[in-house]
This record gives C-alpha cells, structure tokens and sequence, in this order.
C-alpha cells in the first residue's frame, strides 16, 4: 500500500485527516457548489451579492420552468439524446466488429490498420473541420441530426477499435481455436464467443462515448446551425449570449446539461473508470 | 437440379477455404470505410485546401504556399502560438497536481469512494458547463471581483485583462484535467505490487526516496498516459476559450484552434485555404506527439508478438 494505511498513524493524523478530506472536497467542488446554490437563488439574491448564503427564497423549480417555457432548452435536450445514443450504439457496434478482426486475425494489413485508427483518433479537429462540414453538406446533411451522428459514429469508431481490440486480443485464444476445430463459422465464433465475452468492454465505452457526445461542443456548432437540431451544448452557448447577467437562469440550465452524464457516470462508475484508465496500470 | 445444389456445394467450399482469409476484411469493412471517408481523407483535403485561395463557394484558385507565407507575418497567428504553448506548458501542472491528489486520496476510510467520485465530477461535466461557471466567476458582477472589492482589493475582470486573460481560461481548463490525472493514478497506485514497496520499506527507503525509487517508476504507465492525454487536451482548447473569450480581449486569447475556426467560418470571412494552413500546423504539432505514442505502442505490440 503506498501511502501508508492512515490507520497505521497516530491518532492525531488519523483525526486530522477525516478532518481535511471534506474540507479539501468542499474547496474542489466550490465551482459546482456555487452553479447549483446559484440555480435556486432569484434574481433579488444576485443583485444583493448574496452567493453563498442561505438563499432568502427557494427558486429552483421556478427558475426551471422559466428556462423550460422560455427557451428551446426542452428541444436541445432531446436533440442531445437524439444524437448521443445513436452514436454510442453505432460506434460500439462498428468497432466490435473491427475490433474482432484486428485482434483475432494475423494479415499484413493488420497493424498498419490499427495504428491508422490510433492515430486519426488524435489528430486535431480543426484539420478535419472544412472538409467534413463539407461532405456533409454535399450529402444533404448539414444542419441536421443525422448529419453530425455519422461523423461521430465514425470519428469515434478510432478511439473505440484501439479499446476493443485490445480487449479481445486479451482473450484466451485457446477458445477460438477450440471452437474452429469444432466446426464453428467465423461469424459464430464472433456472434457465440467473443460478444457475450465482451459484454464489460461494451459496457465501458457505452458510457464513455455517451459522456464524450453529450459533452461534444466543437462538431455541434460547426455542423449545426439552427435550433431545431442544436444539442444543449450548443444552445447553452447561445443562452449564454442572451442571459448576460442573468446567472440563476443559466445555472439552472448548465445544471440541465451537466445531470445525464453525471447520472450515467453514477450508474457506471466501474465501467466508465476501467475504460478512462485502460493502460494506467500496465505498460 | 443436381446442377445447382454443385454450385452452392463449390460456393460453399471456396468460402470454407477463404473463410480465415476474408472474414476480416468483412468485419473490418463497415468501419473502415467510415473512418477513412471522414477521419483519414479530410486530413488529405484540407492539406490540399490549405494551397488554395477559397471562400466556400466560388471556384478555389490555386496559390502555392502563399497561406503559409501570409501566416509568417499574421500577429495574430503568432500570439494564438504562443498562447497554445503556454497552454502547453500549464497544463502540464495538472499531471504532479493529480498524482499529488491521488496520493491524498489513496486511503480506505468510510466513505472514500464516494469522495474519489466527488473528486472525478469536473471531468464527466461538459467542458462549456465549467467555461461558463468560470466566467462567471471571473466576471466583475460574479464572484471573485465583488469579494476583492470587499476585502479592500478593488475589483477586477481578469478576462478583460489582455496581459492575463489567457491564464484565467487556462485554470478554467486544467480544472477537469487534474480529475483526469487523479483517476490515471488511482488506478495506478490500486495495481502497485506491494511485495516490491515492502522490500524497499525492509531495506529502510521511506518517505520521498521510497516514493521516487520504488512507486514512481512502476506509476510509469499511469505517467506517460496522463501526459498523452494533458497534450492532446491542451491542443484542443477550442471549447473554454469559445465560451469564456471567444478570442478577446483584442485576439489576446486566441489559440490555434479557435483562430482557425474563426477564420475559416465565422463573420470574420469564409477564407478556407487560410483557415486550412492554421489547422496544418496544429496537425503538424500533434503529429509529433502522435507519432511518439503509435512508436511506444509498437514497441510492446513487437514485445507482444
């Protein structure tokens, strides 16, 4: 165990480290704290200078329904669903697959490919910003959802083949070729034995994919342009020009835009962390 | 009919034969495509677009290096570089102040998971969430201002401050990173082998010289990922400076990435060739560190082998 077990301390580290912890988190998190106190204050408050204090009204729901009847925040809200779960099923599902033929077969092509996917999943996207907006517009689909979910899918196909195929590369190949000797199709042996034994890698990008997406901001404004297909990203950014100084309004729906990834972190916690730290702990 | 049940007999062998030899290419096939038709082949274009003289819309007129040329005399080009250094450089701090977070919280007292959850929070948020949070802060009207105003230190808008506005988007932007960093080393310290860090504790290494002969060369991997990660994170500033600044004061926070967009695509001027050469040169930077990662990861793919 590095650092030693506080346990092992005296009494008086001990004491004095339960101490700090909250302190210390309390200090971290004074961004958060201050955007969610800020949500349920009105405008009274703020113009007070009244920030961390006990708020004089409890306005959380008003301040929602505010932000709710008088912006689009509802319709930025599913276009964000709209675009991140077909992302998420979409890039799985391509790099299981690709993932599968680079880990499970031996070709000349093989590592050249696979470094070719690590390497586009780097670069900037600025490199790649004029030329995808226009295809996209060539293909009738600037400005709409499907549009920015294909560059996605495939933007993120990279980073998700480098995951699964090291995954499945760690698999026993013992039981693939257990199977082939049984007579099994190539197809089988991907549909029977690798997927169901994939299923925690699955679950780790599902969740970081979905967290990346929701959070995109960059391919949202430049492939997005009108409300109707903007995600919450973008239309807080353009809220932002609106609301200047009404800061209770924008908590609450920067609160809005922060709730399902930290939901879907809470719910995955495992899963989303294994796939973040993949490689932190070997060489 | 003895004809055809032949052929899908012979169809069927020459698949049985090929079956080994093709079925990556199929599974590969969906993938690849995608990725080549909008990662891989943009890459190529916009080199291309970056030797032309293009708004968009009418014909692109070749012109050599001539968007290069202009770039070597663009002040503001040279101030978005220098900004991307210093970038560079500060959030190079997130890496020691995560390990140093991580080794805080590298305890087991009731409770601490939920606290390392609490700690993770800025990075599963959207990076314009934490911009807006932080201007907010930063604004005269926000929160630091009117608190030095009330300790007799008169306000002030660091964002409207050309000298210091980019290190105030720079500290909105290390915020998440250190929670990345910290998570890299957790993971990291939870796999140490702890026979090796008792010998060390046995031969009497303790304290500093314990942690820098013993724990941080095995923290090596949980090291370079943070600093593959913290690189790409402080190239791709796009988002904290479109929230925060959008550039200004006076272009005074423009960074390579948000310069670019703002040329190719903003009221500013459609000019793509331009707006190309900008992103040629972030892709140029990046390519150094990518390049870096692809040959350490070919390195253990041939200890793999």
């Amino acid at each position: 165990m590095f650092p030693i077990p506080i346990q092992k301390r005296p009494l008086i580290n001990q004491i004095s480290y339960r101490v700090l912890i909250p302190i210390s988190l309390l200090i971290w998190l004074i961004p958060l704290i201050g955007i969610m106190l800020t949500s349920i204050r009105g405008l009274g408050d703020i113009a007070q200078g009244n920030l961390w204090g006990v708020p004089s009204e409890f306005l959380l729901f008003s301040n929602l329904k505010d932000v709710f009847q008088n912006t689009p925040m509802l319709s930025y809200i599913m276009n964000s669903f709209k675009i991140t779960i077909p992302t998420m099923i979409g890039a799985v599902a391509l790099s299981c697959m690709t993932g599968f033929a680079l880990a499970s077969y031996r070709f000349k092509a093989n590592l050249f490919i696979f470094f070719t996917f690590i390497a586009g999943n780097f670069v900037p996207f600025q490199i790649l910003m004029i030329p995808v907006r226009d295809l996209t517009y060539q293909m009738g689909l600037y400005d709409t959802v499907t549009g920015l979910v294909l560059f996605h899918v495939a933007f993120q196909t990279g980073f998700c083949t480098l995951f699964m195929r090291n995954f499945i590369k760690a698999l026993p190949n013992e039981l693939f070729e257990a199977a082939r000797i049984d007579g099994t199709s190539e197809f089988n042996i991907f549909l029977k034995i690798v997927l169901p034994l994939t299923r925690p890698a699955i679950a780790a990008l599902s969740v970081l994919i979905f967290t990346f997406i929701w959070n995109d901001f960059f391919w949202a404004t430049v492939l997005i342009q009108g409300h109707h297909a903007m995600p919450i990203t973008a239309g807080l950014k353009s809220l932002n020009g609106q609301w200047i100084s009404a800061y209770h309004l924008l908590s609450a729906g920067s609160i809005m835009a922060a709730i399902p990834p930290v939901i879907m972190f809470f719910l995955m916690q495992k899963h989303f962390i294994a796939g973040l730290t993949l490689g932190a702990s070997k060489g | 009919m003895p004809s055809s049940t032949q052929i899908s007999y012979r169809k069927s062998s020459w698949w049985k034969l090929n079956q080994q030899r093709l079925t990556p290419w199929i599974f590969l096939f969906p993938g690849l495509v995608l990725f080549l038709v909008y990662v891989i082949w943009p890459i190529f274009n916009s080199l291309y677009i970056s030797l032309l003289q293009w708004d968009g819309l009418s014909p692109a007129i070749y012109v050599g290096f001539s968007n290069y040329i202009e770039l070597l005399d663009d002040e503001y080009f040279y101030i978005s570089l220098i900004n991307n250094i210093k970038w560079l450089i500060f959030f190079m701090l997130a890496v020691p102040i995560g390990l140093g977070l991580a080794i805080f919280l590298n305890q087991t007292i009731f409770g601490i998971r939920l606290i390392k959850s609490l700690f993770f929070f800025p990075f599963v948020i959207s990076q314009v969430v934490i911009g807006i949070i932080f201007a907010w802060f930063y604004n005269p009207r926000g929160v630091i201002g009117p608190f030095l105003e009330t300790i007799g230190l008169g306000n002030y808008a660091i964002l409207a401050d050309e000298d210091f506005a980019t290190y105030g988007i720079i500290f909105a932007g290390i915020y998440p990173q250190i929670a990345y960093c910290m998570i890299l080393y957790l993971t990291g310290l939870n796999n140490l082998n702890t026979d090796q860090i008792e010998a060390g504790r046995m031969d009497g290494a303790k304290g500093f010289s314990l942690f820098k002969n013993i724990i941080l060369p095995q923290l090596r991997p949980a090291t370079f990922l943070a600093i593959v990660v913290t690189v790409i994170g402080s190239l791709r500033s796009f988002d904290m400076v479109a929230i925060m600044t959008q550039g200004g004061p006076w272009g005074s926070t423009n960074v390579l990435a948000y310069y670019m967009f703002e040329t190719a695509l903003s009221e500013y001027g459609y000019r793509m060739g331009y707006g190309s050469a900008i992103a040629a040169v972030l892709f140029t930077i990046m390519m150094f560190y990518i390049l870096f990662f692809i040959y350490r990861m070919y390195q253990s793919e041939k200890k793999g082998l």
